[in-house]
């Protein structure tokens, strides 16, 4: 028999593998959750030990002398993402636009094949080409090869999420445009970009996360440093190399900074994505 | 039932004399319509009279929306879109190169099946077309277009008091009055509607009925629609198209109780389609 909504054998199974099923995604769920609370509860308690105001505001102290901060290091991975982000979400968001809404289907397939292996490279042989292509005609390591490095493994992250985020603008917006005498143009900065603000900067966001934490480029780019170097041709100090090197030193106080250092890199991703979102979201209320 | 019922002139098939330059005259000339090497439109020729209901009917897939896209040119966002032909608008040729499409879709205002409202605020939706063409001397001309058109779409007395909100809030039928009001902002001469209350509930269909008989004092109206008894209540005249080919236009009046060709009485009998 079929189609009881209640007793009956099928019931009882359909009901039991019902609750089973829901059980099973939801252990699923906490499954993931579990390792990211884990990091953050790990990262909280041993980086809030190193956290005092000589963290922010000292340079690094030499090898073996405790004290001094990561001052410089906290300005140089802002400097590094805003020059990162400077050069790789116009890039990335002019590269989806046209995908999206320009390209015939075909190139724009070959364009999202290509950022899709881009996207594969691993990240260190993106740091080997800026070196060879910056670092050497330069002589010199600096804050600038170290941005255009990450700005290059932004790039397909941002190209990729603004075209899927474009393409789910509905047609029947650019119609409406289109039929009121809307050129090309003003379809797109108008109706498209603006329908699609809040969807563009979680992509600009995904591909700050994606570089936020890159080490291994910048280990051959930006190298470090260990003064104020605050200008884009000199080499320049980041969070995720101070930690990478402090985290392989022998000295205790320096192991303490590392993870200070993480728990900083961790919360100013925090607080841009926050403010990134709360002026996305503005727009979407009208 | 069959309101309306003064035919604007005789037969107007595909007489091919070129008529003085009279606004809101839309003529198509043998225009045959392809998508890729697929044709949807044969040698169709028709003519549209000013201040007139033309409705287009035939059944899914028989060129009629197509044919309506011809007329602003929409179609031309399909790139595989090809055509021959004329298309004439106040007796030029809006296919001939130089036309401004922008101008001419200006002048050819269009409303769409589903309503489609721009995810912003009442009042930015209707103002769109003033912005883009730039209608409004300042802040106040602006506002009473806005207020204007949502009089003429009949939507002023609801949503003046929240001119700020979403118009995706608005309900389907105010969105599609919304969606009309955008379109005569821009004070166009003729007015496209494909299939307009094709997805609305019967009293907000007939609230767009009443709307286009009234607007057809100002405008000329070509509207494609499923529905015979629509086209029956609102237009003056009526073309039965059949798989791209328009087959018989006429008084609606007489299309729908004397029709010429055998096609048309089985598809107004309800014997196809």
């Amino acid at each position: 028999m079929t189609g009881g909504t209640t007793g009956g054998t099928t019931g009882i199974v359909r009901r039991g593998v019902n609750r089973t099923m829901l059980v099973m995604t939801g252990v699923c769920t906490a499954a993931v959750l579990i390792p990211l609370f884990l990091i953050l509860y790990y990262v909280v308690r041993e980086g809030a030990a190193g956290l005092n105001a000589a963290f922010f505001t000292r340079l690094p102290a030499p090898p073996g002398a405790s004290g001094g901060g990561m001052a410089n290091a906290v300005v140089g991975t802002l400097e590094l993402l805003g020059m990162a982000l400077a050069l790789g979400i116009p890039l990335g968001l002019a590269g989806g636009i046209y995908v999206s809404e320009f390209a015939a289907d075909r190139f724009s397939g070959a364009v999202r094949f290509a950022a899709d292996a881009l996207n594969g490279i691993p990240t260190i042989v993106t740091g080997l080409f800026v070196y060879a292509l910056v670092v050497v005609p330069m002589h010199t390591f600096s804050g600038l090869a170290g941005a255009i490095a990450l700005a290059i493994i932004m790039l397909p992250v941002v190209l990729r999420a603004s075209d899927e985020v474009l393409r789910t603008v509905p047609h029947s917006y650019r119609e409406a445009a289109v039929a009121l005498g809307a050129t090309r143009w003003r379809v797109l900065r108008d109706v498209i970009l603006r329908a699609a603000k809040s969807g563009l900067i979680s992509a600009g966001l995904l591909g700050l996360a994606r570089v936020a934490g890159e080490t291994a480029p910048l280990l051959l780019t930006s190298l470090n440093s260990s003064q104020w170097t605050t200008r884009p041709g000199q080499p320049m100090a980041s969070l995720t190399v101070q930690v990478f090197d402090y985290a392989i030193s022998p000295y205790d106080d320096w192991h303490r900074q590392a993870w200070a250092g993480a728990l900083t890199l961790i919360a100013l991703i925090v607080v841009v994505s926050l403010i990134a979102r709360l002026w996305g979201g503005i727009g979407d209320r009208v | 039932m069959l309101g309306n019922l003064h035919s604007t002139a005789a037969p107007l098939t595909a007489s091919a004399t070129t008529s003085a330059s009279v606004p809101g005259v839309v003529e198509t000339r043998h225009l045959d319509f392809f998508y890729g090497n697929h044709q949807v439109l044969f040698d169709v020729s028709l003519r549209v009279v000013q201040h007139e209901i033309l409705a287009l009917i035939g059944p899914s897939g028989c060129g009629k929306s197509t044919f309506l896209r011809t007329l602003n040119r929409m179609n031309d966002l399909v790139p595989s879109a090809r055509w021959q032909g004329e298309v004439l608008i106040d007796g030029q040729d809006i296919y001939a190169p130089g036309c401004d499409v922008m101008a001419l879709r200006r002048k050819v205002g269009m409303v769409f099946q589903r309503s489609n409202p721009f995810p912003f605020s009442i009042e930015e939706n209707v103002a769109y077309g003033v912005k883009i063409n730039h209608l409004a001397r300042d802040r106040q001309h602006r506002a009473e277009i806005v207020e204007r058109s949502l009089r003429a779409a009949g939507l002023w007395e609801e949503v003046k008091d929240r001119l700020r909100h979403p118009a995706l809030a608005l309900s389907g039928g105010q969105q599609q009055r919304l969606c009309i009001a955008r379109a005569l902002a821009v004070e166009p001469e003729i007015l496209l509607m494909d299939e307009p209350a094709s997805a609305l509930d019967p009293i907000a269909t007939a609230r767009i009925e009443e709307l286009a008989i009234e607007l057809k004092q100002r405008y000329t109206i070509v509207i494609v629609t499923h529905n015979l008894q629509q086209a029956a209540r609102i237009s003056d005249r009526t073309s039965f198209f059949l798989m791209g080919k328009l087959m018989e236009t006429g008084a609606t009046q007489t299309l729908f109780t004397k029709p010429v060709r055998k096609e048309t009485e089985d598809y107004i009998t309800g014997r196809f389609g």
